[in-house]
């Protein structure tokens, strides 16, 4: 391949239209969300443009610091629950034959065309007393009278892992179906057995997938703000759900944006940690 | 008993039998090339050996002992694989490691082990480079150091010289060949290139169809093939058909042959000549006359075709002993009887 340095602007042309789109949807918006947190809150009005570090000073407090805990406590949570099981599941189907691959994908993907709002009143369905799941252990003799599961803890996360899991899968398929199969058979004729070579050579080899499969459940997880609010109790709602509040029902843009501003920078940082940690390793 | 016995081995893929009822015996330190198209159920063979795929019906026996129900991590091989599957995320050393440290060998007894292997495959001190900055030569020979790691009673290999280029290639099989020989390994090499097995091989296994059309020791293969498929496989040959005559006598495109006996009862069969055994000279007396069809000259040797009545005869010369034939010329080709070899139908 030939590899030069652009010499005249018109080399540069095909950088035009991706730069454009960043520009559009991404720099403007969130320059406009980065000026939004310095304003002043006009608790008439809207608010008006100022230069205050109230709103980033009201969030250091200990209740939004627990809340921020929470937030991504939860979403790391959510993104090793969403690899743990996706990563074995898609491994196993890449080895099934073609047909029955492209019938699980299908079936993945119609799964993504379930909004938020139906995955969070499905689950808060199944895990009601009612009408839940548990009606269905009593009917088998597990249990002795149905119970409520939710509001729980284990019902956001649930209900999280649920939504992400598609897409953990999507996203770790290419490169299961890509692995050399021969790698597996040359660890097991070299003494290791079959659970055991793929966790010594399948998972290693694929290493650099899974740290990124993580970041992006963790990020998905991180912008959730509907299933906390539906299956969970106040203490199990995330930043999201709070700057939500903030913004559209206490009308404060400013805090909502400050609020947003300081989420994205914790999980550039958290991001950016994973990944000096993971190139450290591979230095080794 | 010693050695490897393959006892009516087949293996069935829905009703195709990819390797069907093959019985071999290995003896012990023997090293074996399955030779064959691909599709020829070389590799399934292979496999089965392994234990990566079971076999439909039938047993392999290694030392006395029935190893086939036993699963893959028990059978104590060492294979090579056609990607040469290095694991991509450990460094040479530990590569060639992975199968002591499952055994859960010291770190003292690993190292000791691998620099070991490491000059016996002639790249010593390696150990801590990543498998990524290898070249494709070394690369072959850390799967090899590999597979060898618990100095296994078997040692298979998956046309594991088919990545290189031909060069190193040729240079890979004389070395095989002497690290097997000063290893008295028992081993077992498939592959499709048939200059590679006559290099290595004490025993040529040639299959087709899933079956062994013939087992013998390279020379006896190149010089006695069984039918005109492994004939025409191993090297180059001359196909030509034989007829007797209403005299008696066995003819080569019409002109006969003394001394070359058909067998009893047939009156056609194929008849195989090599090259190198077609003689050249002048036209007429007892020669099959012919005309030069196009000379290829390779330096070392010269192809010189012959067309006889339509049927292309090769012929191989030095370039010491050549004639000056020109294309078009008429020339008279003699076929020594004892070279020729009459193959069955």
């Amino acid at each position: 391949m030939r590899r030069e340095a652009p010499k005249s602007v018109a080399d540069y042309t095909p950088l035009f239209f991706p730069a454009l789109m960043l520009i559009v949807f991404f720099v403007v918006p969130f320059s406009t969300m980065i000026a939004v947190s310095f304003f002043k809150r006009n608790p008439s009005g809207f608010y008006t443009p100022d230069f205050v570090f109230d709103n980033y000073a009201r969030f250091l407090s200990v209740f939004f610091g627990g809340v921020l805990g929470f937030s991504l406590m939860l979403a790391v949570l959510v993104a090793v629950c969403c690899v743990a099981i996706a990563f074995p599941f898609t491994y196993l189907l890449t080895r099934r034959p073609r047909h029955v691959q492209t019938l699980w994908l299908v079936g993945l993907l119609s799964v993504l065309s379930l909004s938020e709002v139906i995955i969070g009143f499905a689950w808060s369905t199944l895990f009601s007393r009612t009408a839940g799941i548990t009606n269905l252990f009593v009917a088998i003799g597990l249990m002795d009278k149905p119970v409520a599961l939710l509001p729980t803890f284990g019902a956001v996360l649930t209900g999280m892992v649920y939504q992400a899991l598609p897409y953990t899968i999507l996203v770790l398929y290419p490169a299961l179906v890509r692995l050399d199969p021969t790698l597996l058979e040359a660890a097991r004729t070299l003494g290791a057995s079959p659970v055991r070579a793929f966790f010594n050579v399948v998972a290693p080899a694929l290493r650099n997938t899974i740290v990124a499969t993580l970041i992006m459940v963790f990020v998905f997880a991180l912008g959730s703000y509907l299933l906390p609010q539906i299956l969970g109790r106040p203490q199990h709602w995330t930043l999201s759900v709070l700057i939500t509040d903030q913004a559209i029902y206490q009308s404060n843009m400013p805090f909502g944006a400050a609020m947003a501003v300081f989420l994205v920078l914790i999980s550039l940082a958290l991001v950016g940690m994973t990944l000096l940690v993971g190139r450290k390793e591979n230095a080794l | 008993m010693s050695g490897l016995n393959i006892n009516a081995i087949t293996k069935k893929f829905g009703s195709f039998a990819a390797v069907d009822n093959v019985q071999l015996n290995v003896p012990h330190g023997t090293f074996v090339c399955l030779l064959g198209p691909s599709g020829c159920g070389k590799t399934t063979l292979l496999r089965m050996i392994a234990g990566l795929e079971e076999p439909t019906s039938g047993a392999i026996v290694l030392d006395g002992e029935d190893i086939t129900p036993l699963p893959t991590h028990k059978r104590n091989l060492g294979m090579v694989f056609q990607s040469l599957a290095l694991f991509p995320h450990l460094s040479v050393g530990d590569n060639i490691a992975y199968a002591l440290r499952i055994r859960g060998a010291s770190k003292e007894e690993q190292k000791k082990r691998v620099d070991e292997l490491l000059s016996l495959i002639h790249l010593p001190g390696f150990a801590d480079r990543p498998v990524a900055k290898l070249s494709g030569g070394q690369r072959q020979r850390v799967a090899i150091a590999r597979a060898l790691a618990l100095s296994p009673k078997l040692f298979l290999l998956d046309e594991p010289l088919s990545a290189l280029d031909a060069k190193l290639r040729e240079a890979m099989q004389v070395e095989l060949r002497q690290l097997q020989q000063r290893l008295g390994i028992t081993t077992i090499v498939v592959t499709h290139d048939q200059r590679e097995a006559m290099t290595m091989a004490d025993l040529v296994v040639v299959m087709g169809h899933g079956r062994i059309l013939q087992a013998a020791p390279p020379i006896e293969i190149y010089r006695k093939p069984a039918d005109a498929f492994v004939a025409d496989f191993i090297g180059i040959t001359n196909l030509l058909p034989a007829e007797v005559d209403s005299a008696g006598r066995t003819t080569i495109l019409g002109t006969a042959i003394p001394g070359l006996a058909m067998p009893a009862g047939q009156s056609k069969a194929s008849v195989s000549i090599r090259p190198e055994d077609v003689h050249l000279g002048a036209p007429g007396g007892s020669a099959i006359t012919g005309e030069v069809s196009f000379v290829r000259d390779l330096g070392g040797t010269i192809e010189t075709f012959v067309e006889v009545g339509g049927t292309s005869i090769i012929a191989v010369t030095t370039p010491r002993e050549r004639h000056d034939v020109p294309v078009g010329a008429k020339v008279g080709v003699t076929l020594p009887p004892a070279s020729c070899v009459v193959l069955g139908s």
